[in-house]
């Protein structure tokens, strides 16, 4: 496995200022997406997963450069995202395209789903009116739809549809990365399991990359090679999924597994139940930031950042519970100075 | 049976809302308030007078009989007629197209010119935004008919400058209107949406933004051209609108004030004209806001 990645992310980072009084000046920073770093390669899926505001979306956003990244390296197919002009990248997105999670607000209600699926091909330069209408229908059969929904407007139809609709029109200018920002947390369990065999079945047809952002870990498990588990605003875990369900390492990523309902009543488990909520991201905690809520929590954990270091074969973590003693004293030494 | 009917209810109602854009929809809704289509009608009364009503108007619009001076209605004077002997209906008509002109003439000047500033300043923000939104408090720190007032001294007095004075004195309105759906709009995912497709601002602007916060514009836009009217009648009521003999209604109620006593047709006929045109545009502009309202759907 020597390829290079489709994706490679080195320290990105976004923060949003805060800012305050009658002249706005800026007291603080909230870090949305604090320092991360992952990378993907092409035809795998990536998933996301978090509680909400642990900056999972901002992340989808800051990659396709829809907010800005405060500082960091993006580089897709070797090119570095984060250097490109803003005509350059408007012109790099049919490349990388974006699902959304709501699919009652993210389709314009004013304009048929013909019009939706054809304006990227517009904008991305095809000019044959004929080829673009063909494409429509192509792309309509391909997502389950019928080439006379092209005429009807997003509110005749349903969530389930309307998500088919997102993911056709993230189709349409062939791209190589689709960022699916919750693609299915807003519909209903029966429809979230068509729209997700939909999105693994354009993935083998299209080879397509996926980065799947989601809060439900089962959705996430039954789509993803690999899982990125973030707590506020950093990557604390990333395994293979397989590996990530049988041995999770990090102590949030055991709780939101233990979190999951198991669909048996005799199943008996151990609960680790987080207490607490998230903390307020203008005012991380010092160290780890989970420290608060974390039923192993030690002494280093309150002052020591943990770096996220491989533990085996593709399996990393940020967490002192898996540095050895001697680690965490240098550690703790290089703090304190 | 009696579980099929209601399966086949939903597929007539299918097939009916098929093929219906938002527009449609709109118009069904409006269709459905008695009191926005009697104002429609009367809207529709007068812009048929204002269009075809010359060709019918028997006499001459400053044609004088002064044999027939004050003439009350009848059958041969239909209103009657003015000090000069002209005939009051035929100057009724044609001040309907002068009148509506002014109406609709003006608001879609400030339509435009509204919309444009306020799009630039709800999607692009910071200092335009500052710079736009502090005009218009200026312009509406002052009471409308005065601005339009002091404009017209500035331009002359003249039915032209009336209108371009209630077209600038309207487009603060439309402009704070606009940038206020586009600062709610441009939050809106389908338009996150578009960015991430690729789409430049212009064509985000135009084809995404720009037709969804029409729906408060046209509302807006309605009840403007009663009040541009009534603007339009109170500045040749003054003397700074139409000009002598053109047949402008609110200049025909200032030529007759002196009449009020002896001929009242000459005053009430020209009143009731713009009463009714008014009136027509504010029902039909509630019944828009009605149908076009977003919170009233589903």
């Amino acid at each position: 496995m020597t390829k290079t990645p489709l994706l490679k992310v080195n320290n990105l980072k976004k923060y949003f200022p805060i800012k305050k009084g009658l002249f706005g000046s800026t007291t603080g920073y909230v870090k949305a997406v604090d320092d991360i770093s992952f990378y993907v390669h092409e035809g795998e899926t990536l998933g996301i997963v978090g509680e909400s505001g642990c900056g999972k979306s901002t992340t989808g956003r800051v990659l396709m450069r829809l907010i800005e990244p405060t500082d960091g390296i993006i580089e897709f197919d070797g090119k570095d995202l984060t250097s490109l002009s803003q005509e350059e990248m408007r012109k790099t997105r049919r490349h990388i395209q974006m699902v959304f999670q709501d699919p009652y607000a993210s389709l314009n209600p004013r304009h048929a789903i013909g019009k939706i699926l054809e304006e990227p091909l517009i904008v991305h330069g095809v000019t044959e009116a004929k080829e673009r209408k063909k494409k429509v229908r192509e792309f309509l059969e391909i997502v389950g739809l019928s080439e006379y929904h092209a005429k009807r407007y997003p509110h005749q139809f349903s969530g389930g549809q309307r998500q088919r609709i997102g993911i056709a029109r993230a189709l349409m200018t062939n791209p190589k990365l689709i960022i699916a920002d919750e693609p299915v947390s807003a519909l209903d369990v029966s429809i979230q399991a068509q729209v997700l065999n939909l999105m693994q079945d354009l993935q083998k047809e299209f080879n397509l990359t996926y980065i799947f952002i989601a809060h439900d870990l089962g959705v996430v498990r039954h789509i993803s090679d690999r899982v990125a588990v973030m707590y506020l605003g950093k990557i604390v875990e990333v395994a293979d999924s397989e590996q990530l369900y049988e041995k999770p390492l990090h102590p949030y990523t055991q709780g939101l597994l233990s979190a999951v309902p198991v669909p048996d009543p005799d199943f008996q488990k151990k609960q680790i139940i987080i207490e607490g909520d998230i903390p307020n991201p203008a005012d991380p905690p010092t160290g780890c930031t989970f420290h608060k809520r974390c039923p192993f929590r030690m002494d280093s954990c309150m002052k020591v950042t943990p770096q996220l270091v491989e533990q085996s074969t593709g399996h990393s973590v940020a967490c002192h519970l898996y540095v050895s003693e001697v680690d965490n004293d240098i550690k703790q030494l290089e703090g304190s100075l | 049976m009696s579980e099929l009917t209601p399966k086949m209810d939903g597929i007539v109602e299918a097939e009916i809302t098929r093929t219906m854009g938002p527009w449609r929809e709109a118009w069904r809704s409006f269709r459905k308030s008695k009191v926005a289509v009697v104002g429609m009608v009367i809207v529709l009364f007068f812009i048929l007078l204002a269009l075809f009503g010359p060709l019918f108007a028997k006499e001459g619009i400053n044609e004088q009989m002064a044999a027939d001076r004050l003439q009350p209605p009848s059958a041969e004077y239909w209103l009657g007629t003015d000090d000069f002997g002209r005939d009051i209906l035929s100057r009724i008509i044609h001040g309907a197209r002068i009148s509506l002109s002014v109406g609709f003439l003006s608001v879609i000047a400030s339509v435009i010119i509204g919309s444009f500033l306020g799009i630039v300043a709800g999607y692009y923000g910071r200092w335009t935004d500052t710079i736009i939104s502090r005009i218009f408090d200026i312009m509406l720190a002052f009471p409308s008919i005065l601005l339009a007032i002091a404009i017209v001294s500035v331009l002359g007095p003249g039915l032209e400058n009336a209108l371009i004075a209630i077209a600038i004195i309207n487009v603060p309105n439309f402009g704070r209107l606009i940038r206020s759906k586009v600062l709610s709009i441009k939050e809106d995912e389908y338009i996150m949406a578009a960015k991430g497709i690729g789409m430049k601002d212009a064509r985000i602007l135009f084809s995404h933004i720009l037709p969804n916060s029409m729906a408060p514009v046209i509302v807006q836009g309605t009840l403007a051209i009663a009040t541009a009217i009534l603007e339009a009648a109170a500045l040749g009521f003054l003397g700074l609108g139409a000009q002598a003999p053109q047949p402008e209604w609110g200049k025909m109620l200032a030529d007759s004030k002196s009449y009020l006593q002896s001929a009242p047709w000459t005053m009430i006929f020209p009143g009731i004209s713009i009463m009714l045109t008014v009136l027509g545009f504010n029902l039909m502009g509630d019944g828009l806001r009605d149908a076009l309202d977003p919170k009233m759907k589903n």
